[in-house]
């Protein structure tokens, strides 16, 4: 089971290693880990993807609990939350199947950010699963390289997490 | 103006601290400089890893955090074991370290190691000090964080120029605002509800008290709750002395190295009311040791160890001062079934078993279950690790004294240093400390702390020639090959005992033994009484 957790700590130095000492010391996988600065600057948003069952994530949500400079961790709901990543794609581009490329990262919304003769990069922010979609269509033209950020999330609706 | 090594000084003074356990060195220097007009004792212990085991003795009977000190690197990465033992055993503690120079961090100078790094695993907090200012709050924060919600060691490692330099003035605050840490204490009322009302409906319920119970402070109103219900009492290794061994719902410690009829009550008990205990593997090893159907009251201040180890059904978060407190009015005159208070009664006999001893040897169960009896009722005890923990778990009739020893961590030497930090908590109270010989090895060096402070301890080694612990499990899974489990060439202990000055004797028999523990106990002197024990005494 995949889940999704957003934790506010405090924004101090430290914290970081803190929260991922704990995940490898107690077995937790982590998918992505994504930290930074909220509207409060005293305070640092966590979000944190990972996998495991039930005991887990409740396990986790406890231990992370205890970290003193951890404030609030909270599980996003599937469905009630948006997410995203941030990625950068160089794709290899032939000058013949440039046109070809431009199509289909204007279908998936996607944008190019760099050209260059035999290479194009593309910038596409999106949740987890469109971002794998863009690079399943991107993969068959060679893919240079890929920079990914880890996701992001927030709640849907009125609910917002703050301290 | 003020420098930080004096402000250092007087946020200790401002929380109380009577006595420090520490080593010094190059980057602590300020602070001790200072430390020498204070009114504050510094016990100078022979190795760092013994002044946090110390400190732990000290909190454990004192009800104080435990408070040592030591230089930065070789100082402070000996201090290691000491505070990973602290946070196994959920004892208060504040751990001071020098550190190099605030501008030499990171660039792996002499004598500089990341201290809050290694310690991350093992600390409840910790801090480097990044400005002399911070230092009444950074004090105040570690003090409150070590002492309150699941107790714990918190680490404070301060480079030398924070300690040098000067600032305008010293306030203390009085008050801890940290954002992210409020324990909650309170206790749940509809959880207590429930928790009471499973316990009308269940047959067999049985508590099982642990180290919480003794960290919150309320082992009497705990004895009450139990002699009022009469509900059977077993205990881990950390809870034992929570109730008097002697008592007749008593049954003793669980677990692997714990009492068959512990063990047999926790099988056939249909509930089972966990207070402060974390249950871990040497606890509850086989899953069959609970039946299928059990429910599980689990009472702890830390939620994360709620459903952790065993499946709970109704959970409870708080201090156990607090729910307990809630039970009791909750549960009014609640008198256990008398059919299971018989059944436990019947188990106690029928399980009850002297063991047999060997000529020419002390008994070390035997002499243990004796011992309380030789001292004065608040005695305490402090044990080692190995066999000679196990017996002294399983036999000594605790009375209102305590019994100490590292059930969490499991650290071979413990005792004597701990013993130390004891006796400055208890200066009139018997302390008496029973270790092996390798346990003994692992920390003699701290007779001449004993000596230097003139602390009555009475040391009682029982000698087996072997790493008795292991060499029982190489017994038992390895086919009784004793791969390194006997110690050759091990000093004679009495020659030891005659070089630092302290009395000592030998015994051969229990009668010698006893004959020797009356004496010993008079004195108000030290005392190391060597136990010649049969080799092949099994733990339990
Ligand atoms: C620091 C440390 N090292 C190793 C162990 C593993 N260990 C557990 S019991 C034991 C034997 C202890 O021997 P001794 O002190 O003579 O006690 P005995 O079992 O013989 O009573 C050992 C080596 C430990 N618990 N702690
Ligand atoms: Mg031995």
């Amino acid at each position: 089971m995949q889940y999704t957790l957003s934790v506010l700590v405090e924004n101090h130095a430290g914290v970081l290693s803190k929260i991922s000492g704990l995940f490898s010391r107690r077995g937790f996988n982590i998918d992505s880990l994504a930290v930074g600065v909220t509207n409060n600057p005293d305070v640092s948003r966590i979000t944190i993807v990972a996998n495991g069952d039930e005991y887990v994530v409740e396990q986790l949500e406890k231990q992370l609990n205890k970290v003193i400079p951890v404030i609030k961790v909270k599980r996003l709901h599937d469905g009630d939350f948006i997410s995203r990543e941030l990625i950068l794609i160089k794709v290899h581009c032939a000058a013949s199947k440039r046109a070809e490329i431009i199509k289909t990262a204007e279908i998936m919304q996607a944008k190019i950010v760099d050209v260059a003769p035999s290479c194009v990069t593309v910038e596409y922010s999106e949740c987890t699963s469109r971002v794998e979609t863009l690079i399943d269509l991107l993969k068959p033209y060679g893919i240079r390289e890929i920079v990914r950020t880890g996701t992001i999330a927030i709640d849907r609706g009125n609910t917002a997490l703050s301290v | 103006m003020i420098s930080g090594a004096e402000i250092m000084v007087k946020c200790l003074e401002a929380e109380g601290v009577k006595v420090v356990f520490g080593y010094p060195g190059a980057t602590i220097c300020p602070f001790y400089d200072k430390l020498y007009d204070s009114s504050i004792r510094h016990v100078l212990v022979r190795q760092e890893q013994n002044a946090a085991h110390a400190a732990s003795g000290y909190s454990r009977c004192s009800g104080l955090p435990g408070v040592c000190v030591a230089t930065s690197g070789p100082g402070a990465t000996n201090l290691i074991t000491g505070i990973a033992t602290a946070y196994a055993d959920s004892v208060p503690m504040i751990a001071i370290t020098g550190q190099v120079k605030s501008d030499l961090l990171g660039r792996d100078v002499f004598q500089e190691a990341d201290i809050t790094g290694a310690c991350e695993p093992f600390v409840k907090h910790s801090y480097i000090v990044g400005k002399t200012e911070d230092l009444p709050r950074i004090f105040k924060e570690a003090f409150h964080i070590a002492s309150t919600g699941r107790k714990g060691p918190v680490l404070i490692d301060i480079p030398m120029d924070i300690q040098l330099n000067e600032i305008e003035s010293f306030t203390y605050p009085d008050s801890v605002n940290i954002i992210g840490y409020k324990p909650n204490t309170r206790g749940h009322a509809v959880q207590v509800k429930r928790a009471v009302e499973a316990i009308r409906h269940s047959r067999r319920p049985l508590i099982v008290s642990g180290g919480g119970v003794l960290a919150s402070g309320v082992k009497l109103k705990f004895q009450a709750f139990a002699d009022k219900t009469r509900i059977p009492v077993i205990s881990t290794m950390m809870g034992i002395g929570v109730m008097p061994s002697d008592h007749e719902m008593y049954l003793g410690m669980l677990g692997t190295h714990g009492k068959p009829v512990a063990n047999r009550a926790l099988h056939d008990a249909d509930l089972v009311i966990v207070c402060g205990a974390r249950l871990g593997d040497r606890a509850v090893a086989a899953p069959d040791q609970m039946s299928e159907g059990t429910t599980v009251i689990h009472i702890d201040i830390d939620p994360a160890e709620i459903g952790k180890n065993v499946k709970t059904e109704i959970p409870i978060v708080g201090d156990m001062k607090n729910v307990l407190n809630m039970m009791i009015d909750e549960i009014g005159d609640y008198v256990v079934p008398n059919q299971w208070q018989e059944t436990v009664k019947g188990w106690k006999k029928s399980f009850f078993r002297t063991a047999p001893t060997f000529e020419g040897f002390v008994e070390p169960r035997a002499l243990v279950a004796k011992l309380s009896s030789m001292l004065r009722s608040k005695a305490i005890l402090v044990a080692d690790v190995g066999q000679n923990q196990i017996w002294c778990a399983n036999n000594f009739m605790i009375r209102d004294g305590r019994f100490l020893t590292t059930g969490g961590m499991g650290t071979m030497g413990y005792s004597i240093p701990a013993a130390v930090g004891v006796k400055f908590a208890r200066p009139t109270r018997d302390v008496v400390v029973v270790c092996g010989d390798g346990s003994f090895q692992m920390s003699m060096n701290e007779l001449a702390t004993i000596v230097g402070n003139d602390l009555a301890i009475k040391i009682i080694i029982m000698r087996n020639h072997r790493l008795g612990m292991v060499r029982e499990l190489q017994d038992v899974h390895y086919h009784k090959r004793h791969s390194a489990t006997v110690l050759q060439g091990d000093p004679d202990f009495l020659k030891i005992a005659e070089a630092y000055g302290i009395d000592h004797a030998e015994a051969n028999s229990n009668e010698e033994a006893e004959a020797i523990i009356k004496d010993m106990v008079k004195s108000d002197k030290p005392f190391i009484l060597v136990c010649n024990v049969y080799p092949d005494t099994p733990s339990i």
